[in-house]
């Protein structure tokens, strides 16, 4: 049995913040994280982050990982190729490292910082070869160096479909077209007109009916919708391509918390079901925290400093200096305030809303 | 129509133009941020403190032409490659526009290329007359265009992968 003061599971934006906080404020971490190097989606992102300095707005995805770890680094220790399995009431955690090193960790407190998976798509063809997530393009391409194909058609505008569009450019790989179900492109608008001026059609109101192809994906059939998402009869367009590349929508990673009791509730505005949580990040499980995209998902910029905030609420709990827990946990508040204050995060703020109710009206 | 092609229409930027006897003063940037969305290293990045977002992140930033003098030191902050610096005194009939640049490869100075508008379209023929890859623009190029000077405010870039665009 590994015993830990705070166990923090997954080694992304939010799990480092979470961890390096915590370390920070004298806490013993254990850090755990199925890849083998840290970093969770940031690895893949290479384009510079929104937000402000404290959100190391400006820097590339890829760059922030070792930014995030700047102070408790000697009060945490990193267990990478690992992935926790369970999770049990008793505060016993069953983890596998490789394929063989099977193990039971014992935290006083936990963060789940699991993040999130791609949501699928039902259409006509899409298992053949060809068809991917847009996570599976970023990683194939910009952490392995290799292309997904040829000529891509995404499916979704939002911020992650018309990134990963415009890292494709970049890569040398031509986009045929955006399409977006909705009225509007869901993503930054500064990132649309970034492929707009690359030529790359955007098209809202459109979807795509079927992937076409023998062996692999030849190409892909899209189609206008009406006000009510209905195909418009005769719109059907067939484009040449060798990708389909699925940017739909994340859903939060939340198996384990379940298993471990935790309350959870159907929010569509955070991507489905998400653990109820209080101001704190704190579940129902009074030893479990969350942050991330397990919280509910948005930008990478929110998950990093919900990981201060979760890092520093826990080690508060496990008896950390209070007044320096508190200040942590009051800069974190308010800069989740400003980041989800605007227009664009006024989902995020109505999912929010439902969820920190949840544990006093359960 | 922005919200649907992500291309800004005419009304759109000609509302992030300074007046008129700025524009034929020198060089000017041409903030095309049009969406509250939470972001200002545009703010901390000007030396001349021309910039204003203030204390909500998500407002759209303000300049000041006054102390704007065009430097273009913004342009590659800018997360969204959305700053532009245009000069429309630059040479008698030509203008020059600096534009933010992040593909391979990069074109070289004195090099000719198709530039295109916000849509992506071919606007004319240009030369690259400054290619400026400063640390810490961190692989965001700024690349400045001489274009014809009726032109300066269309052209927003560069035609990927044509063969003669500098390469």
């Amino acid at each position: 049995m590994v015993k830990t003061q705070l166990l923090v599971v997954g080694g992304g934006p939010a799990g480092l913040a979470a961890a390096d906080t915590a370390a920070s404020l004298g806490i013993q971490v254990l850090l755990v994280d199925e890849g083998r190097s840290l970093g969770g989606q940031l690895v893949k992102q290479t384009h510079k982050f929104f937000g402000s300095g404290e959100h190391h707005a400006g820097v590339r995805g890829i760059d922030i990982p070792q930014l995030l770890l700047k102070e408790g680094q000697d009060k945490i220790t990193f267990k990478l190729n690992t992935t926790v399995i369970g999770c049990y009431q008793d505060r016993v955690l069953t983890a596998l490292t490789g394929e063989d090193e099977y193990f039971k960790i014992s935290p006083q407190a936990a963060i789940f910082a699991t993040g999130a998976s791609e949501k699928f798509l039902a259409f006509p063809g899409n298992d053949l070869p060809g068809v991917y997530g847009a996570g599976a393009v970023q990683t194939l391409m910009n952490q392995y160096g290799v292309l997904p194909g040829n000529r891509v058609l995404m499916v979704g505008a939002g911020n992650i479909g018309i990134i990963v569009s415009y890292q494709l450019l970049q890569a040398g790989v031509q986009v045929a077209a955006v399409v977006e179900a909705a009225p509007q492109i869901g993503g930054y608008l500064v990132h649309a007109s970034k492929l707009a001026r690359a030529g790359v059609p955007i098209l809202t109101r459109h979807t795509i009916l079927a992937a076409r192809g023998k062996e692999a994906v030849e190409s892909a059939v899209i189609a206008r919708l009406d006000d009510n998402w209905q195909v418009v009869p005769g719109s059907q367009q067939e484009l040449e391509v060798d990708v389909v590349c699925l940017a739909v929508g994340l859903s939060p990673v939340v198996d384990l918390l379940r298993q471990a009791g935790c309350r959870t509730r159907y929010v569509p505005e955070l991507g489905g079901d998400v653990p109820v949580r209080d101001s704190l990040l704190r579940t129902s499980q009074e030893w479990i925290y969350v942050a991330g995209d397990v919280a509910g998902v948005e930008e990478a910029s929110a998950a990093m400093v919900e990981g201060r905030l979760a890092g520093a609420a826990a080690a508060k709990q496990l008896g950390a200096d209070v007044a320096a827990a508190d200040e942590i946990i009051a800069r974190s508040q308010a800069s989740l305030k400003a980041l989800r204050g605007g227009p664009v995060g006024e989902k995020i703020r109505s999912g929010i809303a439902k969820l920190e109710g949840g544990i006093a009206n359960a | 129509m922005l919200k649907t092609t992500g291309v800004a229409q005419k009304e759109d930027w000609q509302a992030k133009l300074p007046p008129e006897e700025r524009r034929k003063a020198g060089p000017y940037v041409v903030y095309e941020c049009y969406q509250k969305i939470p972001c200002n290293p545009c703010e901390k990045s000007c030396p001349f403190k021309a910039v204003t977002i203030g204390e909500d992140i998500n407002n759209i930033p303000r300049v000041d032409y006054d102390l704007c003098n065009g430097c273009g030191v913004c342009i590659a902050r800018c997360p969204g490659l959305a700053i532009f610096v245009v000069d429309e005194t630059y040479a008698p009939g030509y203008g020059k526009v600096l534009i933010p640049w992040e593909y391979l490869p990069v074109p070289e100075k004195g090099s000719e290329v198709t530039a295109v508008g916000r849509d992506g379209k071919d606007v004319c023929r240009a030369e690259v007359v400054e290619v400026r890859t400063a640390r810490n623009q961190d692989r965001t190029v700024v690349i400045g265009l001489k274009v014809p000077v009726d032109l300066v405010n269309e052209v927003r870039g560069i035609k990927l992968g044509g063969e003669d665009n500098g390469r």
